[in-house]
């Protein structure tokens, strides 16, 4: 379709608004405390990495992001391992109950995270799963599982039926045809389905910061008890901050021509 | 039609189990909870619904709700003519591409407190571009609860209004070039074109983008709280972590999530009517690009 010649403006306003506020941050990052507090500058007077190298050296910065990044990785894991096969169940068969199954699980995804925290916290207390990564992968687990079901879902039923019945014809048995055939065909809905796994247990924070305390202390629970404290040390904080954007920057490389399809949970 | 196979059971089996640990069973302890007072020596009293009439009748309850339905209106009402806008004028090939859907995508991959520590720190009038900006055109921001509204709903127009862009965008890439050449042909104008041909084969997508909008929305919590820390105003998750009594707490989540289901059967219905059909899926022909 034809676009008028300065289309362009718009995407390029929209996207100088998106990046302001993280080139604040990005630069507060490389200023000192004292440029922060008292001076109001455009750019960082001089390049100080003194704030990142606090964030690395410190075992508390290391241990939060990698407490992070664990409970995200056994979820996304968790989420789909048991999403594949509910998913072909869903694409591929009817069966007693199977729309209001379809129904009850995408409610899931729709609860408010707020109702959850009070029993969620009883609940894995009972266990004695409190306070560990796997408590909050499960937990995580609520919205994403239903998540990765969709949006499989969605990327299975583009296969055609008929190469199910080729591979049955041909001798495979279930788990062969699934795991070597169907698997390859849908490994794009699968990469898809692991990012926003792993997106939406990474933004997450009401229940994470209310299932861990000291052992599996999610990044964003330090950096709200630190900013809402007294006496801040800015340029840490910044520099933390700064460093959280990075996994979703990598990832989102992967899926940039999906990541509609994600959204729209599998069916754009 | 898809066959009738009752073995598909074994298949939904794991996910039933895990979701009904991570689900039902918090669930239902929440309901328990919401028809009984517990006691400071820790006996749970029988009391009916006396939890759910104080929760009704509560001006705090009816007021977040109210707050809710407000800025959830307001942030649809900017957010959505904003992405579709945005998607129009957005480029079709070339390096343009991957670059607008990588940038556009960064602020959906940030950690929901980390966005409200950005704006936190970008609003400040010692320290915030946004603050000190403000500050010197002879505003002082901060301080009245209408600033806090204005910092909340330029953060979720930041934060989200990417995800209606890339949906209204998916939407618009996937219409077939021969629908344009045809509108040529009537001499139809740009407008008319958008009109009669984008809006409607947006419609599917754009649906979706205002029900997940809505929702999300409507259960915002982390980000208020890291703007503001537990000041005005107040939303319905924030009411609700803010609430002590356990009875009271459980009936206001129930009422919250009884009105989330009905909104989600909403949702579900239109994402389903189409299915069966064979759609010209937009996630496809961007993979094709």
């Amino acid at each position: 379709m034809k676009q008028g010649r300065f289309a362009f403006v718009v995407p390029a306003l929209y996207i100088l608004f998106l990046m302001t506020p993280i080139y604040w941050l990005v630069a507060m990052s490389f200023k000192t405390n004292l440029e922060i507090t008292t001076r109001f500058t455009l750019f960082p007077e001089t390049f100080n990495l003194d704030n990142y190298v606090k964030v690395f050296t410190d075992e508390r910065w290391r241990a939060v992001f990698s407490n992070s990044l664990i409970y995200v990785g056994l979820n996304t894991v968790i989420s789909i391992a048991v999403a594949l096969p509910a998913a072909y169940a869903f694409s591929r068969y009817r069966f007693f109950g199977d729309k209001h199954l379809f129904f009850w699980l995408l409610t899931n995804r729709m609860a408010p995270a707020a109702v959850f925290t009070l029993p969620f916290f009883q609940l894995y207390s009972a266990f004695g799963l409190f306070d560990t990564h796997i408590a909050v992968a499960l937990a995580h687990c609520l919205f994403n599982v239903p998540l990765a079901v969709w949006i499989l879902e969605g990327f299975m039923s583009g296969v055609p039926r008929e190469i199910d019945e080729t591979a049955y014809v041909d001798g495979h048995s279930f788990p062969s045809f699934f795991v070597k055939i169907f698997m390859p065909l849908i490994a794009s809905g699968i990469g898809v389905a692991a990012f926003f796994c792993f997106m939406f247990s990474w933004v997450e924070y009401l229940i994470a910061d209310s299932l861990a305390r000291s052992a599996v202390l999610p990044i964003t629970t330090r950096l709200q008890a630190l900013s809402q404290a007294s006496g801040t040390d800015w340029g840490v904080l910044a520099a933390a901050g700064s460093l959280t954007l990075i996994p979703g920057a990598i990832v989102i490389w992967f899926v940039r021509n999906y990541i509609a399809k994600g959204f729209a949970l599998g069916r754009v | 039609m898809k066959p009738v196979s009752q073995k598909a059971w074994f298949l939904v089996a794991p996910v039933l189990l895990l979701v009904a640990f991570t689900a039902i069973i918090p669930l239902m302890t929440v309901v328990n909870y919401s028809v009984q007072y517990v006691a400071t020596n820790a006996q749970f009293h029988w009391v009916g619904d006396l939890w759910y009439r104080e929760v009704l009748h509560s001006e705090k309850f009816w007021n977040a709700l109210w707050r809710n339905l407000v800025f959830s209106g307001i942030i649809l009402a900017i957010q959505i003519p904003l992405g579709v806008l945005i998607a129009l004028n957005m480029p079709r090939k070339g390096w343009g591409v991957p670059t607008c859907l990588v940038l556009m995508s960064l602020p959906l991959l940030i950690p929901w407190y980390v966005v409200g520590m950005i704006w936190q720190m970008f609003g400040r009038v010692d320290i915030g571009l946004m603050g000190v900006m403000l500050r010197d055109f002879g505003y002082n921001y901060e301080g009245d609860p209408l600033d806090a509204w204005f910092t909340l709903i330029i953060m979720d127009v930041w934060h989200w209004t990417s995800l209606v862009a890339l949906l209204a965008y998916a939407g618009l890439v996937s219409i077939p070039n021969a629908y344009y050449q045809a509108a040529r042909i009537d001499g139809a104008s740009g407008w008319q074109v958008f009109l009669h041909v984008q809006l409607p084969r947006m419609a599917r997508v754009l649906t979706i983008a205002v029900l997940l909008r809505f929702m999300d929305s409507f259960m915002i919590f982390t980000e208020p709280f890291a703007v503001i820390a537990g000041g005005d105003p107040v939303f319905l998750s924030t009411e609700l972590s803010q609430t002590v009594e356990l009875g009271q707490r459980a009936a206001m989540s129930i009422i919250y999530f009884l009105i989330i289901l009905l909104l989600s059967w909403v949702f579900y219905t239109v994402m389903t009517r189409d299915d069966g059909e064979p759609i010209q899926t937009g996630g496809k022909s961007g993979s094709a690009s």
